[in-house]
């Protein structure tokens, strides 16, 4: 283990700087790749281009601050974070540095993805890099101005110094600075020197965010913007065959109704999607109004006649193809080790299990929305995506336009969990401007948004364990999902290279539901089925579950197989920390405690659940985690992520089903669809291991394990085992609150 | 369309707009005052609560027409500088991920705050269970106002 992330990037190419006007130094940069030969620093600051550069860095006059960070924040905290790294290395008062959005880049940039808790794991060495060579330029002018040596100059808070005391401001040289050869090789900190890394910062939009000013795609504006509400199919199979907007036409406030669908359509029948779905290969019915409330009332009034297109199908009929699946033979083998049949065959006991999960919407609180402008010149798009690279990409395909025709500006976004990496919206919108050339913002309601969405993928997984002799001789994961299934290095993680014999077989069923990524993609159910079944085998083999799992760690120590990414010793560090934490060795009375270990997302963590029965109902009290996340950039803002990640799994756990009949999802609304609310959410009490390992991301991987404890410790509590979600549901007990 | 003469925040406002349409979208889109926002239009997420003669009200329930006379504050003019004890609790506590809720959530607060200066942990969850955070701040939301209710009482 390193430090440091390995980088490739060319130290001297990735930073060009600028003296602009009205005075102060602007660095561009580029992340993980060295600038073109021909990128141009921008002269003026209102001219920013994100065609050459990631993005800037202007130290003004006053020696303030600014950062013009691009990536999307979606509430993780990436946009003070990722800030907090090149202030750190560039040694300012955090008080003066000041952070902006970016407006996206449409070629060249790498990494302008929230999602997969990698913003933090990628940015780590790169940004620091950045803010220590600008710091270094800037020592190298002051020391130039004094004719000293830089190497007797030092910079710390804003401040450069020299060996007899006199003291210059970073604002006193950014002239001379910018117009200096970048430096190459500029070192790092040592960690036990960082000020600003590892301090609570708050979020850098809190003053807006508490005195409601516009920040979210819902709240942008332009003149003359009309607005948008589109009539999708009502249940998945359905196409449009034709309606009747006489009525609509004649609603106050309605300009136009038309239709769109043949361009994204053509677009999606010929070219490999990229970040986006296609919602039944159907047309749809745009109502465009004055007012948002004007346009959502009118699309009520259209008369749509829809025809199946293709089978319209329940959750009863999928819950029997992926049984069938699991029955069946028709898997393809993600890794397989030894021989599970045989050790199966030579076994004394086998313990074989089947789990069970529902699809889940996203329910980001902004619903779904996206501004365009197209002109013959230009299209403007504005609002809340998670891939604005790609949906540029698929934009300027659609409409058959140059990529570099499109300004795409990142609106803050009123949560994401994955829903955002999607552009099927934008495509909408990019579809109804090009046809009406007005400013438009298309706006979903709850409903839109929750009936047409790009959803969890229902999935079961049947898992098979072999024991002979009092030891785990074989374990067999078989894996049954909508649409797709588990990828990349998942069915490698803990306890792939702790059993000798040991399979992880997958198959699905392709359905016409559009299914996604959701907040901690395959590890948001597969870390209960497992962590459960773990939990029942050592109760089957009468060991102690946090003692198994350390027993099965020692075989994974000095692995030489690659595949094998997590690590035995954090893993063990996490489970002792847990353990001590959580009093799990000394339980209080009448408190029954789930205990279990994951790693996911880079991210090692041991959550355990105390659970209560108040009136004979379980109820979730408190959650204890300890996380090894590495070096913890703003731990305010880590914790803050930390709880939402735990009690958004014990909520979607205990409460999250989306149910089909007929190809029509049964929710709406928050009516007829649970979300943990403010009663049912338990305490959360977070521990560090502490590091300083290189920083991986937090906005995934505490979810994971959140349902896995809930559920063990419920079974402590009640004696039954949970194998379906939501856990609520199929314990007939709808009341579970604490 | 009639015309509707609103008090808001202190200001006179007049907008004409359809009888039936709710004080949520008077608010975003004929007034451009978005801090009020949109979550699920039937009265269950709390995004949209504003005040009403002081009640906290779901605005996407309220129809225009019935709100001539009444006393409407929105999280524009919940303070003038953003400085209202709930305000400065949300920033101590550092409660918002997305933010988007949070708008809502302040005004549950607020008004909650001005008749009970003294609350219980259970009257402060009973008070705020109306209100989603889909990120889950709920633990912080729950400190805030307890931070609040000490400066305010």
């Amino acid at each position: 283990m390193s430090t440091l992330i390995p980088s490739n990037f060319s130290r001297r190419a990735f930073l060009r700087t600028s003296s602009i006007a009205g005075g102060g130094m602007l660095i561009g940069f580029n992340l993980f790749t060295a600038c073109k030969p021909k990128a141009e620093m921008p002269i003026d600051i209102s001219q920013l281009n994100y065609n050459d550069f990631n993005a800037f860095i202007k130290i003004s006059d006053d020696g303030m601050v600014t950062i013009f960070a691009p990536n999307p924040e979606i509430g993780q905290g990436v946009k003070t974070s990722m800030p907090m790294l090149i202030a750190e290395e560039l040694d300012v008062p955090w008080e003066h540095v000041n952070v902006v959005q970016g407006k996206l880049d449409t070629e060249n940039y790498t990494r302008q993805i929230a999602g997969g808790s990698q913003s933090i794991r990628f940015g780590w060495e790169p940004l620091r890099q950045t803010g220590a060579t600008a710091r270094q330029m800037l020592v190298n002018a002051a020391a130039v101005r004094w004719g000293v040596d830089a190497s007797e100059c030092t910079a710390s808070q804003g401040v450069i110094t020299n060996a007899a005391g006199e003291t210059l401001g970073y604002g006193d040289v950014v002239k001379e600075a910018a117009t200096l050869e970048v430096p190459e090789n500029v070192g790092l900190k040592d960690p036990k020197d960082f000020k600003l890394i590892g301090t609570d910062a708050q979020n850098v939009d809190i003053d807006k965010i508490i005195s409601g000013k516009p920040l979210f795609g819902l709240d942008y504006k332009a003149e003359g913007m009309v607005y948008a509400s589109v009539l999708r199919p009502p249940a998945f199979g359905k196409t449009l065959e034709s309606f009747d907007a006489t009525e609509a036409k004649a609603m106050p406030g309605v300009i136009d109704v038309i239709q769109i669908g043949e361009k994204a359509n053509h677009l999606l029948t010929n070219k490999e999607p990229n970040w986006t779905v296609q919602l039944g290969k159907s047309d749809k019915v745009v109502v465009i109004a004055k007012t948002t409330w004007e346009a959502m009332k009118a699309k009520n009034a259209i008369k749509a006649v829809w025809s199946d297109a293709s089978p319209m199908e329940s959750t009863e009929f999928q819950d029997r193809q992926l049984l069938d699946l699991l029955d069946g033979n028709k898997f393809n083998t993600m890794r397989k080790d030894g021989n599970v049949k045989k050790a199966f065959a030579e076994a004394d006991e086998i313990l074989e299990r089947t789990y069970e999960s529902p699809f889940l919407p996203h329910n980001c609180m902004e619903p779904m929305n996206f501004y365009a402008n197209i002109t013959d010149e230009k299209i403007h798009l504005v609002g809340p995506i998670q891939t604005p690279e790609p949906t540029a990409g698929m934009v300027a395909a659609m409409l058959d336009r140059d990529v570099a025709d499109i300004e795409l500006e990142m609106t803050r976004m009123g949560g994401g969990f994955g829903r955002r990496l999607y552009c099927d919206f934008v495509l909408e919108v990019a579809e109804i401007a090009n046809a009406i050339r007005k400013p438009i913002k298309m706006v979903s309601s709850r409903e839109d948004d929750m009936t047409t969405g790009v959803y969890r993928p229902a999935i079961k997984y049947r898992i098979k364990a072999g024991i002979k002799d009092g030891k785990i001789t074989g374990y067999h994961l078989k894996e049954a999902a909508i649409n797709d299934n588990m990828y990349g290095l998942i069915p490698n993680f803990f306890p792939a290279g702790a059993l000798e014999n040991y399979q992880v077989d997958v198959a699905n069923y392709k359905s016409n539901i559009t299914t996604g990524a959701w907040r901690a993609p395959f590890t948001n159910f597969l870390s209960f089925a497992e962590q459960s079944f773990l939990d029942e085998l050592a109760e089957v083999l009468d060991i102690d579950p946090v003692q198994m799992r350390l027993d099965l760690l020692q075989k994974v120590k000095g692995t030489e197989d690659e595949r094998i990414e997590y690590s035995a010793e954090r893993m063990e560090d996490v489970i002792n920390l847990v353990v001590e934490k959580s009093g799990l060795r000394n339980p209080k009375d009448g408190v029954y405690q789930g205990f279990c270990a994951y790693y996911c997302h880079n991210t090692h963590i041991a959550e355990v659940a105390d659970v209560v029965l108040e009136n004979n109902q379980p109820v979730v009290k408190k959650i204890t985690v300890a996380v090894d996340c590495g070096v913890v950039v703003n731990p305010l803002g880590a914790l803050n992520q930390i709880e939402g990640g735990v009690i958004d799994g014990v909520g979607h756990s205990m409460y999250g089903n989306l149910t089909f009949e007929d190809g029509k999802p049964q929710s709406d609304n928050y009516n007829s669809y649970r979300l943990i609310r403010m009663k049912e959410a338990p305490k959360v009490e977070t521990h560090f291991v502490k590091n300083t390992l290189s920083p991986t991301g937090l906005g995934e991987p505490t979810l994971p394990p959140a349902g896995a404890a809930v559920s063990i410790a419920i079974n402590k509590a009640t004696g039954n085992r949970l194998y379906k979600q939501p856990f609520a549901d199929n314990m007939n007990k709808k009341e579970l609150i604490g | 369309m009639p015309t509707y003469n609103l008090m808001i925040n202190g200001n006179s406002q007049s907008v004409e707009v359809a009888s039936d349409t709710p004080l949520l979208w008077v608010l975003r889109d004929h007034l451009d005052m978005v801090g009020t926002k949109y979550g699920c239009g039937i009265g269950q997420c709390g995004s949209c609560t504003v005040h009403v003669d002081g009640t906290a009200t779901r605005s996407c329930l309220l129809q225009v027409s019935q709100l001539e006379g009444k006393a409407i504050k929105t999280i524009e003019g919940l303070s003038e500088d953003g400085l209202h004890p709930v305000q400065e609790a949300w920033k101590e506590v550092d409660v918002p991920q997305c933010g988007y809720c949070q708008a809502g959530q302040i005004m549950t607060a607020s008004a909650f705050l001005e008749n009970n200066q003294n609350p219980t942990e259970d009257d402060i969850k009973n008070a705020m269970q109306g209100n989603i955070c889909r990120c889950a701040s709920y633990k912080r939301i729950e400190e805030a106002v307890k931070t609040a209710a000490e400066k305010m009482g």
